[in-house]
């Protein structure tokens, strides 16, 4: 992620350390995929519990940015900071491979609105508990405050498998109500160049980077 | 020194492991009479059992190679490129801009048939500390996986568990696992064989080794405390099974990514100062390895205080610490003066950081618990008197050449394609590859059959006009070959590997080996271990792709059946643009060629191959002769056209034949191809042995190309002097069509391909 980061903004990104309470003001806070502590107990419930949560939930309080990849939407979540739950994939099996991401049509946010409704992105996921789960009246309120961000979408008719995790509406990314936060599974940083099989993951965080700095 | 009663009242477990031991602990410990009388000898006294305990681990076939040494000696393992052969933790290869490639494969074969999880998890996380302990970071993660009949309902479950502990922790620790090889035989059914292979990238003049140096320098200890776990693991792994392996699994470590992840970082940030003088992981037999391997490497002694090593569980005895295989943790000899820096890199990671001892110049291991003297042994007879066997042996080949014509089948073309790609050893390994994150850290380029070779990009070697360097990776072994002729077979492993290498765009360089047999006290078995290391070595020695590590893996057998003999050859390979690497998926437009293939077509080669298995339910002829001279021909030819970038794709023709080959090769676009016969093919029918020998034959040194410089290609192909056959140019149909004889839908094909493992593993839907 800092690799992609520098790839679009030329600056290398600030390393926060997870016990630190003091951060300057920033533009963006990105909080990318892993396995913090080893998610040995529900994926993020320990890092949402690190001291520099405190101060993320204070950059946000500000009407501050904050991305979360992977690891990063399943602490967003641990951490309160966004609705719904993670659970197991559907089928029970870590799931590395290329989804297809449509964009939905939302409330204003930093991340999509350079990008078209129903844009489709090519990014991969490679997670064991990304299937997003809502219960029906939250479920309600996303969709009414336009909180949907991302979808996993067929490309075929008769494709079986194009959401990798089982789920619910094929959420595959959602937004905070003031649409500052955007919590996603699939890694834009790993289809930055056409190597990778890609270039949506360049398109897309360029342009967050854009909508943010400008 | 106070009297031993007093011992008796700290802790009652740590007096009798200080008491001398018999001749019967020894036998419990797998030594034999002659090992027991043999150190007592040595060491000019009766052993106490912590004593006994640090002997027979060290001198267990998984730290000694006692039975493989002999021969092992004789593998080709210098050339310019190579910076450190076998004997330390990794091999080292120079790739260029200052850089090193370090890599090793090693087993953990019983520990992840008793509980695969674990098992074959602590088998990543150990070959990962084995590359970073030399001061490299780990950038890719392979595997060569064995498991028995797919019918049989255990092997499910070893499947399932291997791969979710395999994904478990490279995923975890965030390291990409980009690839390697599973197959499915009976002769795995009690004994299956987990090997992971780890490649890591360090500065060339930047590489750490395990050799202690200067007396009185302190020993550290550093990250997870010690507990129980895994004790006399190296033993276990040097012993036969039985029926009753499974309640070993207390002797089974237990893996915790996350501290490996710490170890790692921790590890690699003190090693960019100038602390650390020698390193060691502690991988099998723990800390008495460690310990007595950097100080005999040093020719040095060393004294440890073992109540100061960090441990999990309460009065853990002198014995346990030392023979505790709990992982994730290394043994450093630092400069004195620099243990303070040291340990605040330690802290801020939150591991553990002990200073337990010192190197002494005494030439001896002194240990101390309770402050009583728990072992004192000379360091020359633990390591030098390690016995080494020269153990009779009987290189058994098949010598009876199969013709066609001796391959009577009603079986048709199709029917024939169809049962190759309803076995799970052909059949695309997607399910298992899904669950291994193939793309983290953002440099893969080819991972898990996309191309012949994995391939993953070095990251900082990035020029203005190109991605940089990349290196690829392969592990290969075909069993049923060396099965029928261990030199032969061993041969073909390196020489398959070559070609993998070289067909996604990248030069070989070097090997690390992975020796999976039976029982070496066994004549036979010993002839395939002493057969295929003659192959090895011949095939290596003239592709110059030397060996510079490795690990063997003996007594693979459950109540006397001995599996299939495996000597897996994991290579690496370098390409100088990742751009230029090469994938197996032709596009459409391209015509394909097959190197390697003579116009002149007499007969495909059937005696050992898939073709066989399907017809006559065995394979009983001679494995296909490798022809090494024709095999650098291929090679080099293959290089030659990329660097000119005349090739689209490339896929080497091994199991299956040449049909099977030019499948996978228009799988992805769903191309197809009315291909060309030889001329005395072309009024066969379907049913014809010639025609299915061409088409299913196992011919060695053959790659198939797929080009859009077609003229380009044929002249510097003649101009070489290569043997080729134009198979003809790929189109949007979707069929393959053999002129009028036969039309195969790639459609159906690739469907069959890609649900044989998932409706295996009892997942239909998956595809």
């Amino acid at each position: 992620m800092i690799v992609a980061i520098r790839k679009i903004t030329g600056k290398t990104p600030i390393k926060i350390w997870h016990k630190e309470y003091d951060i300057p003001n920033l533009d963006l806070i990105v909080i990318p995929g892993g396995f913090t502590f080893g998610d040995y107990l529900r994926c993020g419930a320990l890092a949402a519990r690190s001291p520099v949560i405190t101060s993320i939930k204070n950059h946000i309080g500000r009407g501050g940015t904050v991305l979360g990849v992977c690891n990063g939407f399943q602490i967003l979540i641990e951490a309160k900071i966004l609705p719904g739950s993670l659970i197991r994939n559907k089928k029970l099996l870590f799931t590395c491979r290329e989804t297809t991401l449509e964009v939905q049509s939302c409330i204003e946010n930093p991340f999509l609105s350079g990008l078209k409704i129903g844009e489709c992105l090519k990014i991969p996921v490679a997670h064991n508990e990304g299937n997003y789960f809502a219960p029906e009246d939250l479920l309600k309120q996303l969709k009414e405050e336009g909180r949907i961000a991302l979808k996993y979408i067929k490309q075929k008719d008769n494709e079986e498998n194009y959401n990798p995790n089982g789920s619910t509406e094929d959420i595959a990314g959602i937004l905070s109500k003031n649409g500052k936060v955007l919590g996603m599974m699939p890694h834009p940083e790993r289809a930055m160049n056409y190597l990778h099989g890609g270039t949506d993951g360049l398109k897309f965080l360029t342009n967050c980077v854009e909508q943010i700095i400008g | 020194m106070e009297p031993q009663s007093k011992l008796l009242k700290i802790n009652k477990n740590e007096y009798l492991a200080q008491q001398k031991s018999k001749l019967e602990n020894a036998l419990e410990m797998g030594l034999t009479k002659d090992e027991y009388n043999l150190i007592c000898e040595k060491i000019d006294k009766i052993p106490n059992i912590t004593e006994l305990g640090i002997f027979s681990a060290m001198f267990s076939e998984h730290c000694s190679y006692k039975s493989s040494k002999k021969w092992l000696k004789t593998l080709p393992t210098e050339a310019s490129h190579v910076i450190q052969g076998p004997g330390e933790n990794a091999g080292v290869i120079d790739i260029g801009e200052n850089l090193a490639a370090v890599f090793k494969i090693e087993s953990h074969n019983h520990p992840s048939f008793i509980e695969p999880y674990q098992g074959s998890a602590t088998g990543v996380g150990g070959i990962l500390r084995d590359v970073f302990t030399m001061g490299a970071r780990p950038i890719a993660l392979m595997n060569a996986l064995r498991f028995g009949s797919p019918d049989q309902p255990l092997t499910k479950h070893l499947v399932s568990g291997v791969v979710k502990g395999i994904g478990g922790y490279g995923n975890c620790i965030g390291i990409p696992t980009v690839g390697g090889e599973t197959n499915f035989d009976k002769s795995y059914n009690g004994n299956i064989l987990v090997n992971a292979m780890a490649v890591g990238l360090a500065k060339k003049d930047r590489i750490f080794y395990s050799a202690a140096t200067g007396a009185g320098n302190p020993v550290i200890y550093v990250g997870a405390k010690t507990g129980r776990d895994g004790i006399h693991g190296a033993t276990m792994a040097s012993a036969e099974f039985t029926e009753n392996s499974t309640e070993k699994r207390p002797t089974v470590q237990v893996g915790d990514p996350f501290t490996g992840k710490l170890l790692l970082e921790a590890c690699l940030e003190l090693m960019n100062t100038d602390a650390v003088l020698s390193i060691q992981d502690m991988g099998a037999a723990g800390l008495t390895s460690s310990s007595v391997e950097m100080a005999s490497k040093g020719s040095l002694g060393m004294n440890l205080n073992l109540d100061l090593v960090p441990t999990r569980e309460d009065k853990m005895t002198s014995y346990e610490i030392m023979l505790s295989e709990s992982q994730e943790r290394m043994l450093m000899i630092l400069k004195p003066g620099s243990e303070e820096k040291a340990k605040s890199i330690f802290d801020k990671w939150d591991l553990d950081f002990a200073n337990i001892g010192e190197v002494t110049n005494t030439g001896r291991l002194i240990l101390t618990k309770h402050g009583f003297e728990a072992c004192n042994l000379p360091l020359e007879p633990l390591v030098e008197d390690a016995p080494e066997y020269d153990k009779p042996f009987e290189i058994k080949a098949i010598k009876k050449v199969l013709k066609p014509s001796d391959l009577k089948t009603n079986l048709t073309i199709i029917d024939i394609l169809k049962i190759i790609f309803k076995n799970p050893n052909i059949a695309s390994k997607k399910w298992i590859w899904e669950q291994y994150d193939s793309s983290v850290m953002g440099d893969t380029i080819f991972a898990n059959g996309d191309s012949d070779a994995s391939l993953v990009k070095i990251h900082g070697t990035e020029k203005k006009e190109s991605f940089g360097k990349g290196l690829a990776i392969t592990t290969d072994c075909t069993p049923r070959y060396v099965k029928s002729d261990p030199i032969i077979g061993g041969m073909q492993a390196v020489c398959e590997a070559a070609r993998n290498i070289a067909s996604s765009g990248a030069k070989p360089l070097a090997i690390t080996n992975n020796l999976n047999f039976g029982n070496p006290d066994k004549k036979n078995v010993m002839g395939e271990i002493v057969g295929s290391i003659k192959g090895i070595s011949e095939a290596a020695s003239y592709l110059s792709t030397p060996i510079v590590s490795g690990n063997v893996s003996l007594y693979n057998e459950t109540n006397g059946k001995s599996i299939l003999p495996t000597p897996v050859i994991g290579m690496v390979g370098a390409i100088e643009e990742v751009e230029n690497s090469l994938k197996i998926s032709a596009e459409p437009d391209n015509v394909l060629i097959a190197l390697g293939q003579s116009e002149n077509f007499k007969a495909g080669w059937v005696g050992c191959s898939i073709y066989q298995e399907i017809i006559n339910n065995k394979y009983n002829g001679a494995p296909p002769p490798i022809n090494l001279e024709n095999e650098k021909k291929v090679i080099e030819i293959i290089l030659k056209l990329n660097e000119q970038k005349l090739l689209t794709a490339a896929h080497d023709i091994s199991d299956g034949g040449l049909l099977t080959t030019v499948c996978e090769m228009l799988f992805k676009y769903n191309l197809g191809l009315d291909i060309n016969l030889p001329s005395n093919l072309i009024n066969c029918d379907s049913y014809d042995p010639l025609l299915q020998s061409w088409c299913f034959g196992e011919d060695q040194a053959r790659i198939i190309i797929a080009t859009k410089h077609i003229k380009k290609v044929k002249h510097i192909l003649k101009e070489n002097n290569i043997d080729f056959f134009v198979l003809g140019e790929t189109n949007s149909s979707s069929n393959l069509n053999l002129k009028d004889i036969t039309t195969i839908s790639i459609h159906e094909i690739k469907n069959l391909n890609e649900k044989t493992i998932p409706s295996m593993m009892g997942d239909q839907q998956q595809g």
